[in-house]
């Protein structure tokens, strides 16, 4: 392992950029917390590392695209991954054009429909943590995921989206409707279901 | 306390757990329990085991002398928070006759871990580097200890009221009062009563910006 740059320090890990095997990788690390006992830290850190893997694993298994994984060490809560060149779609969505903003935001829909036919929940959709490189739609940063086949999940995964959509991309707020219409195309079960789910929450007014 | 501008509300009650915070005129709920508040969950398993009421300050005492470390139900999603499998856990403890000590302590450790991290969470999400303490909870030293070593190593502020301040009082009611008042809010007794739905992000908040 050659020389790290820490790119990002959040509440639970560090990201760091790196060089393996002659790639340009990630480091994601889950820093120890001096406030929690050993028992509870180590389990907690090797638990989620585990998840984490399995969850991103588990995407590129139904062909949507997220960062190639390798290598884990679970005992010091690292994951060395694929470094992603794309850009966030955070940064780019406002300044595209109508219709590639529809065609771009339809795909993440779609790419998204695919990880929940799957149960797979990814937990924090906001547009930091998708990229788009080589037309590609590239989901990043599954530290909050989980896998979960209920309704009321999914409708969570996509309320974090709308929100993000709708505070970051306020001008654009109709990307979301684009979203859902990509999102419809590729799920199996009633998405309807999901639709209502999401209006439902909204009702709950909670903020975040 | 007066330092304390801007942070980061962990209120731990016996009914409540939020993470609230000042943001865009009110005070918003950025994280809070998912079913039962963390004194609830505490007093529950306190009577269960045939402690008195409260059962937090009991516990507490009891945790001093936890020495094995069992282990219960962590659950977080996001900033939000549970307590009530680890609730039903710690029963299942007591009745394979572990130490009372034991699961006293390890509740302790699970809990306010889970407290601590929701509300580091919420002071990265939110930018914000003071971090207080509110509610009867609050006054347990291992929370107080673990919240200020959080704060510590992200070079943030701690802040916690005196035991006598984190249980209900009349003091931060009359003090509400008269930030209100001084803020041009007038109302009449007659017209004023209790709504025990009411949440703190329902009020705008005009006394400060």
């Amino acid at each position: 392992m050659t020389k790290k740059t820490i790119l990002y320090r959040g509440a639970e890990a560090e990201i760091c950029l790196s060089n393996y095997m002659g790639f340009k990788v990630i480091q994601k690390k889950r820093v120890r917390k001096s406030y929690r006992i050993k028992d509870i830290d180590s389990r907690l850190i090797s638990f989620r590392t585990k998840e984490e893997v399995k969850l991103i694993t588990g995407a590129r298994l139904q062909g949507v695209s997220v960062p190639i994984i390798y290598d884990v060490d679970r005992e010091n809560g690292t994951i060395t991954m694929e470094y992603i060149e794309g850009k966030r779609v955070k940064d780019i969505l406002n300044e595209l054009n109508e219709r590639e903003r529809a065609r771009i935001c339809e795909k993440i829909g779609e790419n998204i429909a695919k990880l929940h036919n799957n149960d797979i929940i990814h937990g924090d959709l906001t547009t930091s943590n998708i990229m788009l490189f080589d037309d590609c739609i590239y989901f990043i940063d599954f530290g909050l995921g989980e896998k979960n086949g209920e309704v009321e999940s999914k409708g969570v995964d996509l309320h974090v989206l709308m929100e993000a959509i709708e505070s970051t991309h306020s001008r654009h707020a109709n990307c979301f409707d684009y979203v859902l219409n990509g999102y419809k195309k590729e799920l199996k079960e009633d998405a309807n279901l999901v639709v209502k789910k999401i209006e439902e929450i909204v009702k709950r007014g909670r903020y975040r | 306390m007066d330092d304390c501008k801007d942070p980061i509300l962990l209120y731990t009650s016996g009914a409540n757990t939020q993470i609230t915070a000042f943001a865009e005129g009110k005070y918003r709920v950025f994280g809070e329990t998912l079913d039962i508040g963390i004194g609830n969950c505490l007093d529950k398993f306190g009577r269960n085991v045939g402690l008195e009421f409260p059962c937090g300050p009991k516990i507490e005492e009891l945790a001093i002398n936890g020495k094995k470390y069992l282990e219960l139900p962590y659950s977080i999603k996001g900033m939000d928070i549970a307590f009530s499998g680890l609730l039903t856990a710690a029963g299942q403890y007591y009745k394979k006759g572990e130490r009372l000590e034991d699961i006293c302590y390890s509740m302790q450790e699970t809990t306010f871990a889970a407290l601590t991290e929701v509300t580091e969470r919420a002071m990265a999400h939110t930018e914000k580097n003071e971090v207080l303490l509110g509610g009867g909870v609050a006054s347990n030293k291992r929370l107080r200890n673990m919240v200020q070593i959080m704060a510590k190593e992200r070079d943030a502020h701690f802040f916690a009221p005196s035991k006598d301040l984190c249980i209900d009082n009349g003091a931060m009611i009359a003090w509400l009062g008269l930030l209100m008042y001084n803020s041009g809010i007038r109302m009449k007794v007659e017209d004023s009563f209790i709504d025990q739905r009411f949440r703190t992000d329902m009020v705008d908040v005009s006394w400060r910006d």
